[in-house]
């Protein structure tokens, strides 16, 4: 279609020579060149240049102030035999598997909760999305102050309650720091992912509910039958964006416990931050942030048969 | 192609309002069978306990922020969940006896700066993949959604030394240049998929009187997508705003400091009096984002599903 229309007006003026330039300017790559300049610079200079050039670091001694020469995979082998780093690979883990599973199971809970026939709808959605908004250093700072150690709120009510003697160390023990920042990025990935979900639930006919209520079926029954196979491709999408987001935060440690105590807490992000900025080893540094690349492929593969699936079952066209 | 993308408008508008013809005939249609108690165990109880979890660091903050110090520190005396004499010594230290304006300007400097440029270089790319389809337009497309999928953490150590070379360190333009990298993949697709909404028909017309492809995109498509925009320009302000590990490696002087960034390392000291301010301090920052966000909600709901869906 357009490239009769295109075709149309170029061929109008006839009456005189059609220049290179007049070509030129209906042709639909040069066009596209010039429209994708701005985002292509963008994207090459500080995106696919900076991430080929941290895998090349890794593979340097580089620090700060030089620039290294090449060393092989010394920094790999280093790394294999330093503990920290397999800590911060199993904090890793288990921060994204933990969060990722209580996130997925309460907001998937919220989303249904919110489909519901509800008043004042709008505003108890509106009232949920807020802690998705607000800077995420901000709001651990308030879970640092929630979390302290003498003057925890939470201490102090389980204390008038009478469950526990002493005030819980919530940052400084290992196990309770893990607790406390995997709460918090829980709290903070709820409503994402309830409300994607809930987009996605409302896309769901009312009327095999009604077909199923008929039939006798239960609750659970309708939840495991109609809800969840069709809720599926949406959920791959949604889990792998935050799975990928957890896998690689930075900023929550690092407001909450910067690793502490005793790296309880690092992550391969915070990690990598540590070894390159503040103490200067960019190729260290530049080999755990590279570590984290196989993880995040195995992520995107996820996601992208996620969206095949998707497109399978609503009978598109691959567009 | 557009037809077969016709039928996703009305999801993104059901959204939208809130409340679709189908969900809403659902959720009446079905809800009779419930009784009130049940649906206070079922759907009440939960719902309110969900949202107290969420909204209590808010009040927190909010509390700590006006409380005075002795209060603060003694729990025992002062019951810690309300206060009776709330004081804005903490908000006056803020805004008076620290850098604090300085940074929210910063902040928002740099924000408006990354967002507009990211908006202008995602409308011609979106607008190109989606309607000049050059040669290879879908795997630019498909390119940019990986771009989308790329963390800052595993970029921000060699992005560090770009920065350094171009002598870019420790300005704005650090962080003005760098943030599009988060923005741009986001936003493309966001409006990739609002142009695609548009109806075809109404670009042939005007291809036959003779309007060029800018004519077309500034006077037929961009007024047709001011939702989008606006869904993507709050989406990204927003991820500027939050945006943490770039400006903390980038920036180094205090006077430079974006808020998330200076909060964390210059209000963190050893003094047992900072709660106050530093949560004044994190009221203060979230503020203008929540203001924008309450004007704005149905364009933000529709950015954070749309970027999903599409």
């Amino acid at each position: 279609m357009t490239d009769l229309a295109l075709q149309r007006a170029s061929l109008k003026p006839t009456s005189h020579e059609i220049t290179i330039w007049e070509r030129l300017k209906v042709n639909r790559d040069w066009l596209g060149f010039w429209f994708m300049l701005p985002t292509g610079a963008f994207l090459i200079f500080f995106l696919a240049y900076p991430l080929g050039l941290g895998v090349w670091m890794s593979f340097t001694d580089a620090r700060i102030g030089r620039s290294g020469v090449f060393i092989g995979l010394e920094n790999y082998e280093w790394l294999g035999d330093d503990s920290i780093f397999w800590l911060s690979v199993f904090n890793t883990l288990l921060y994204t598997f933990v969060a990722s599973i209580f996130k997925f199971a309460i907001g998937l809970y919220l989303a249904i909760l919110l489909n519901e026939n509800l008043p004042f709808k709008a505003m108890i959605r509106a009232m949920v999305l807020i802690p998705f908004i607000v800077p995420t250093v901000l709001s651990a700072l308030a879970f640092w102050w929630i979390f302290d150690s003498q003057f925890s709120i939470i201490s102090w009510s389980l204390r008038q309650i009478g469950l526990i003697d002493h005030n819980i160390n919530f940052l400084g023990d290992a196990n309770w720091a893990r607790f406390s920042v995997i709460f918090a990025n829980i709290w903070r990935g709820i409503p994402f992912v309830a409300i994607t979900l809930l987009a996605g639930l409302q896309t769901v006919s009312p009327s095999l509910y009604e077909a199923a209520t008929i039939d006798g079926a239960s609750r659970w029954q309708m939840f495991r039958s109609i809800t969840f196979p069709l809720l599926t491709p949406i959920i791959a999408v949604v889990m792998t964006f935050s799975v990928l987001f957890t896998f690689t935060d930075f900023q929550l440690i690092w407001a909450m416990t910067r690793g502490g105590p005793v790296n309880a807490t690092h992550l391969m992000a915070t990690l990598s931050y540590q070894r390159a900025i503040l103490s200067g080893f960019l190729g260290e540094g530049a080999a755990i942030s590279t570590a984290m690349i196989p993880f995040l492929l195995a992520a995107i593969m996820v996601s992208w048969f996620g969206l095949q699936r998707r497109k399978w079952q609503q009978g598109e066209s691959n567009d | 192609m557009t037809d077969t993308l016709a039928p996703k408008l009305p999801t993104i508008k059901s959204i939208l309002s809130g409340s679709s013809p189908s969900a809403a005939d659902h959720s009446e249609g079905m809800s009779y069978l419930e009784r009130v108690p049940r649906r206070l165990i079922t759907l009440y109880l939960p719902l309110t306990i969900i949202l107290l979890v969420l909204l209590f660091p808010f009040y927190w903050m909010a509390l700590t922020a006006i409380k005075p110090d002795e209060q603060l520190l003694n729990l025992d005396k002062f019951n810690p969940f309300w206060t009776w004499n709330p004081t804005l010594k903490h908000i006056q230290k803020l805004l008076f006896e620290s850098y604090y304006p300085l940074w929210l300007w910063n902040t928002m400097f740099v924000a408006v700066c990354a967002t507009a440029l990211s908006i202008v270089a995602s409308v011609l790319a979106a607008y190109a993949i989606v309607r000049l389809r050059y040669r290879g337009a879908q795997w630019v497309g498909a390119a940019i959604f990986l771009a989308y999928l790329v963390p800052p953490s595993i970029l921000f150590i060699p992005l560090a030394t770009v920065v350094f070379q171009y002598g870019l360190f420790d300005t704005p333009y650090a962080l003005i240049l760098t943030y599009p990298t988060i923005l741009i993949p986001f936003s493309t697709w966001l409006l990739m998929g609002y142009f695609k909404t548009i109806p075809f028909e109404l670009e042939e017309c005007a291809l036959i009187d003779g309007a060029s492809r800018w004519q077309i995109l500034t006077k037929i498509v961009l007024p047709l997508a001011v939702p989008g925009l606006i869904s993507a320009f709050i989406f990204c302000f927003t991820l500027c705003w939050n945006e943490f590990i770039y400006a903390l490696t980038f920036l180094s002087s205090t006077q430079n400091k974006t808020v998330p960034v200076a909060i964390v390392n210059e209000f963190v000291d050893g003094d047992i009096y900072r709660w106050g301010s530093l949560m004044a301090g994190a009221l203060a920052g979230s503020l203008p984002l929540v203001v924008l966000y309450a004007f704005f909600v149905e364009h933000y709901v529709s950015a954070m599903t749309g970027a999903v869906k599409e």
